[in-house]
């Protein structure tokens, strides 16, 4: 009846993840019953769950990032008190219990952290940086984001019911094999990464059309913002690169469903395909996440320093050569593996070639600060201590390109330190500078300055104290994944990284606070311009938070930095005074289709799992029904009328102007 | 364990060339972050020395230099990593003294067993080698796939059930040193440290002969004991029985380590190497 599922699949025995899902739990029934008994309920489904709208859906993959974080980072936060402790000791964590936690923290921080935190920006961001209404593909959209979500509920309900993975965040065979691990964690790993996979590549879809086919008047392709450009191609290599994963983790379902041999030991199974194929995908996602950070920071760069980004053809050209070169050196993850000294050489110099565009993209932000007039609010913070921060990360990476050098540095601690230089740096760094930089376009009012100076400082200095000590001690030729160890040389480095840990949950905390401040104080600090910072693109020209059509009117835009243009031309001719046309508005309806076959898809998903077959069937055929009921719909736009959007525009506008007559009399 | 203090000719090369590849792009990386923090200084909002250029978006001169330096490094820094693979191939042999020894390494869960064909001998995590002789090593592996690192001795490599990989060390000091398994391979990984001994090239053959009166046996039987999962604290020395023992591992004549024993409780996978010990 309920498969592989009985009793012993909760972790009584184990107090950590006993304690810490029941904290969890309590707090998940704690927040649904206040929805419900204060009657937020009807709110929530109407604007939120089933919403189609893409600044809604951007702000839910923001969140769903932001609390996948702090799950990430309690795992990263106990292994790096395990290490400091396991000194010819267990330490606390069990090895069965601490493999569990570092698979359980790549797997969420990649793929349910940077992931949805850079899909919720692009999806926020882009359609307004157009000058349009929506994304190409709204409902698609929404199924896109809940599906994500399901990817991240079925890791979260491994911590009580069975395991997680306990071979690493990339599952390789054989150890991931039935023979090597029979339990029900890799299935875990499996079937969530299959589900929100998909979810991955209808986004993907999505953007790559919107930004391809759905652009306002005037916007040529060399007029777009660089973060755009990057949304582009980060969206094609997800187009590209997903299915591989896909397709690499349906082939190791094979094997351990069905018993097939695509990457066992035995009947001619062969791992080095499983390598090649995971990192064919791997590669390009370090793309996927890095080019959406470049993006954030080419807008933030540019807008503090009060000047165009420079060299803007260079950028695109970087940008457009990454992508694709990005294809061609996932072998470096595996010099040591034996290939012959030209395979090796080919691919380390591949991998430098690539460092090539990101060395001018570096120059770049450089030269546009050069003759600028440098405002230092937190997402320039951000932006600054990424470059720093990038260009050390890029050295170590670099470094490992060399294929001598990567024989003494492979799977050690130097590389886990590289890797968290560049996606910490980098990724995260432009994710917290997106997200200061556009929350008052989201939401309506800033974030706390303060508060958010204090969370960069800890976190910048945290990354530091943390990661640098990882570097020195995979110098001394401590591997990664070890649970506990006997060389004394290790121990020192390993405390101060525990002690960057803590000063990073600092970061943490101020940014909790500038959270819970910013919303109490919202009334000092709205944004009533629609432009808190003076910005240079089109999301800036609409009222923060937007209307849900966008633009009253759809902008013309005549150039690049489509709304500086427009605000300098205003300046001239006093055009904002003449009162537009305004016409009816056609927008996409509400739909629950993402979130019904999310539920589908999470009973099949468990059910999978845990070899349910009843259930597996009942959540096909449920999610398959849904599809068909979406595909027989008929009404799926409704129009706001004329009237309707030039009241809003209307006091939009005033509300505007007054502001402008204040400070001019000022 | 330094990798930074090698013990060889291999590691020093290994060595040497990570040193010049950072020194190489410290000399591009270090003038760049002065730049940034130069730059974002002076023309702080705040200073009204500094000329406000807004317009200033493109300059062909600067653009060609951004391009350049990035790239030339790329060329310098290729040529070292074209080079020193084709040099340091770990498929290539390694020049020594006294006649060379050929060492069968398997990689088991977990511990690692080092087979000397040549001498009829085996021990389990610890290896005994002649100081200066080139090392020649085969590897391959009895379960799921591990690195065999000995950190001072230079570079690493996979092992890999049903395949054979090759690499060559040479160790110049006597001393004791340590290796480790440097790929996660389940709950006793780290567990795979290993002792190195390196001793004079005369006292090498009165350890093989004290070695090879050892009381137990390898052969298949006793083989398929030690592939069972495990952590051993004691280090076995055996008589090699069959000289082929490793091509017969290799070829999976003898099939793959078996995983863990499934039982009731296995299937929710509570044994590790807490149980084990």
């Amino acid at each position: 009846m309920l498969g592989k599922l009985d009793w012993s699949a909760i972790p009584f025995d184990q107090p950590i993840p006993m304690i810490t899902s029941g904290v969890v739990a309590l707090v998940i029934l704690g927040v649904l019953a206040w929805v419900v008994l204060a009657g937020h309920l009807p709110y929530l489904w109407r604007e939120w769950i089933t919403s189609v709208d893409h600044k809604r859906i951007g702000v839910m993959y923001m969140t769903l990032a932001l609390v996948m974080l702090l799950r990430g980072f309690s795992d990263a936060i106990m292994m790096r008190g395990q290490q400091a402790i396991a000194f010819h000791s267990q330490g606390y964590l069990p090895p069965e219990h601490f493999n569990q936690i570092f698979s359980a923290h790549g797997t969420i921080m990649i793929f349910f952290v940077a992931m949805p935190f850079v899909i919720g920006l692009m999806n926020l961001v882009v359609p307004l940086q157009l000058g349009v209404r929506d994304v190409a593909f709204p409902t698609l959209n929404s199924v896109g984001f809940w599906l994500t979500a399901t990817g991240a509920l079925l890791v979260n309900m491994s911590l009580v019911i069975g395991e997680f993975a306990r071979t690493g965040w990339l599952p390789y065979p054989p150890l991931s094999e039935l023979t090597y691990s029979p339990g029900v964690g890799v299935d875990y790993y499996l079937w969530s990464l299959e589900i929100s996979g998909i979810g991955t590549l209808v986004a993907g879809i999505n953007l790559v059309t919107t930004v391809l086919k759905l652009r306002t008047r005037g916007m040529s392709y060399l007029r777009m913002p660089m973060f755009c450009w990057t949304t582009l191609a980060s969206n094609l290599l997800i187009v590209t690169a997903f299915p591989i994963l896909t397709a690499t983790l349906a082939m190791l379902i094979l094997d351990r469903y069905f018993g097939f041999h695509f990457f066992s030991n035995e009947a001619g199974g062969n791992v080095m395909m499983f390598m090649n194929l995971i990192w064919a995908w791997g590669h390009p996602e370090v793309y996927i996440l890095i080019l959406p950070a470049f993006g954030v920071f080419s807008e933030v760069v540019a807008t503090f320093s009060g000047k165009p980004l420079f060299g803007y053809r260079s950028m695109v050209l970087a940008t457009m050569a990454i992508c694709v070169i990005s294809f061609m050196v996932w072998l470096h993850h595996f010099f040591t593996m034996g290939a012959g000294p030209n395979v090796n050489a080919i691919f380390g110099i591949a991998s430098m070639i690539i460092a090539v565009p990101t060395g001018v993209k570096i120059y770049n932000w450089l030269f546009t600060m050069y003759g600028g007039r440098i405002r230092f609010t937190s997402p320039m913070l951000w932006s600054i201590g990424f470059m720093v921060t990038f260009i050390l990360g890029g050295l170590t990476g670099v470094l490992v390109a060399v294929p001598p050098a990567d024989f003494l540095l492979h799977n050690s601690l130097f590389l886990v330190a590289h890797f968290h230089n560049v996606i910490i740096g980098g990724v995260l760094f432009g994710a917290f500078a997106g997200y200061t930089y556009w929350f008052p376009k989201a939401f309506g009012f800033r974030l706390h300055e303060g508060l958010g100076k204090a969370a960069f400082w800890f976190w910048l200095i945290g990354f530091y104290v943390a990661f640098m000590p990882l570097y020195a001690v995979g110098l001394l030729g401590m591997t990664r994944r070890m649970q506990h160890y006997d060389i004394p040389e290790w121990r020192p480095w390993l405390i101060a990284a525990a002690f960057g840990a803590v000063l990073i949950l600092i970061g943490i905390g101020f940014q909790i606070a500038q959270l819970v401040v910013s919303i109490r104080r919202r009334e000092e600090l709205r944004d009533r311009t629609g432009d808190p910072w003076q910005g240079r693109s089109l999301e800036w020209a609409t009222a923060s938070p937007p209307p849900v059509f966008n633009f009253a009117i759809m902008p013309d835009v005549r150039g690049g930095d489509a709304y500086w243009e427009i605000k300098s031309r205003a300046r001239q001719q006093d055009i904002e005074k003449q009162e537009p046309d305004y016409e009816d508005i056609e927008m996409p309806r509400n739909s629950p289709t993402g979130f019904v076959c999310a539920f589908f898809a999470t009973v099949m998903g468990f059910a999978l799992i845990w070899h349910i077959w009843w259930m597996v069937a009942a959540g096909f055929v449920g999610a398959f029904a849904t599809f068909v009921v979406f595909a027989w719909r008929d009404h799926d736009e409704y129009v706001i009328p004329a009237a309707e959007v030039a009241r809003i525009d209307r006091a939009n506008l005033a509300e505007r102007r007054a502001l402008a007559g204040a400070a001019g009399s000022a | 364990m330094n990798i930074l203090d090698p013990q060889g000719p291999i590691g020093v090369a290994n060595k040497t060339i990570l040193i010049d590849s950072v020194a190489i792009m410290l000399a591009i990386v270090v003038p760049t972050i002065v730049a940034i923090f130069a730059f974002a200084f002076w023309f702080r909002q705040s200073n009204t020395r500094a000329a406000y250029r807004p317009d200033f978006a493109y300059s062909g001169r600067i653009e060609l230099v951004v391009w350049s330096i990035p790239a030339l490094t790329v060329i310098l820094l290729g040529g070292v990593a074209w080079i020193g693979s084709h040099q340091l191939d770990p498929a290539i042999p390694v020049e020594g003294t006294g006649s060379p020894v050929r060492i069968q390494v398997v990689s088991l869960d977990w511990k690692w067993l080092f087979i000397y064909p040549d001498q009829g001998i085996a021990t389990v995590n610890t290896l005994t080698v002649p100081a200066a002789a080139p090392l020649q090593f085969e590897l391959t592996s009895g379960s799921v796939m591990n690195v065999f690192f000995i950190p001072q001795f230079g570079s690493m490599i996979y092992t890999m059930n049903g395949m054979v990989t090759r690499l060559h060390l040479r160790a110049d000091n006597e001393g004791d040193f340590q290796g480790l398994s440097a790929h996660f391979s389940g709950d006793g990984f780290p567990d795979m440290l290993f002792d190195v001994h390196v001793v004079s090239p005369l006292a090498f053959p009165d350890w093989v002969a004290s070695t090879a009166r050892s009381a137990e046996v390898l052969d298949p039987g006793s083989y398929g004991k030690l592939a069972r999962q495990s952590v051993d604290i004691a280090r076995p020395t055996y008589r090699l029985d069959d000289p082929r023992l490793f091509d017969a591992i290799a070829t999976q004549q003898i099939p793959p380590g078996p995983g863990p024993h499934i039982t009731r409780e296995s299937a929710q996978s509570h044994l590790g190497a807490a149980d084990a010990r």
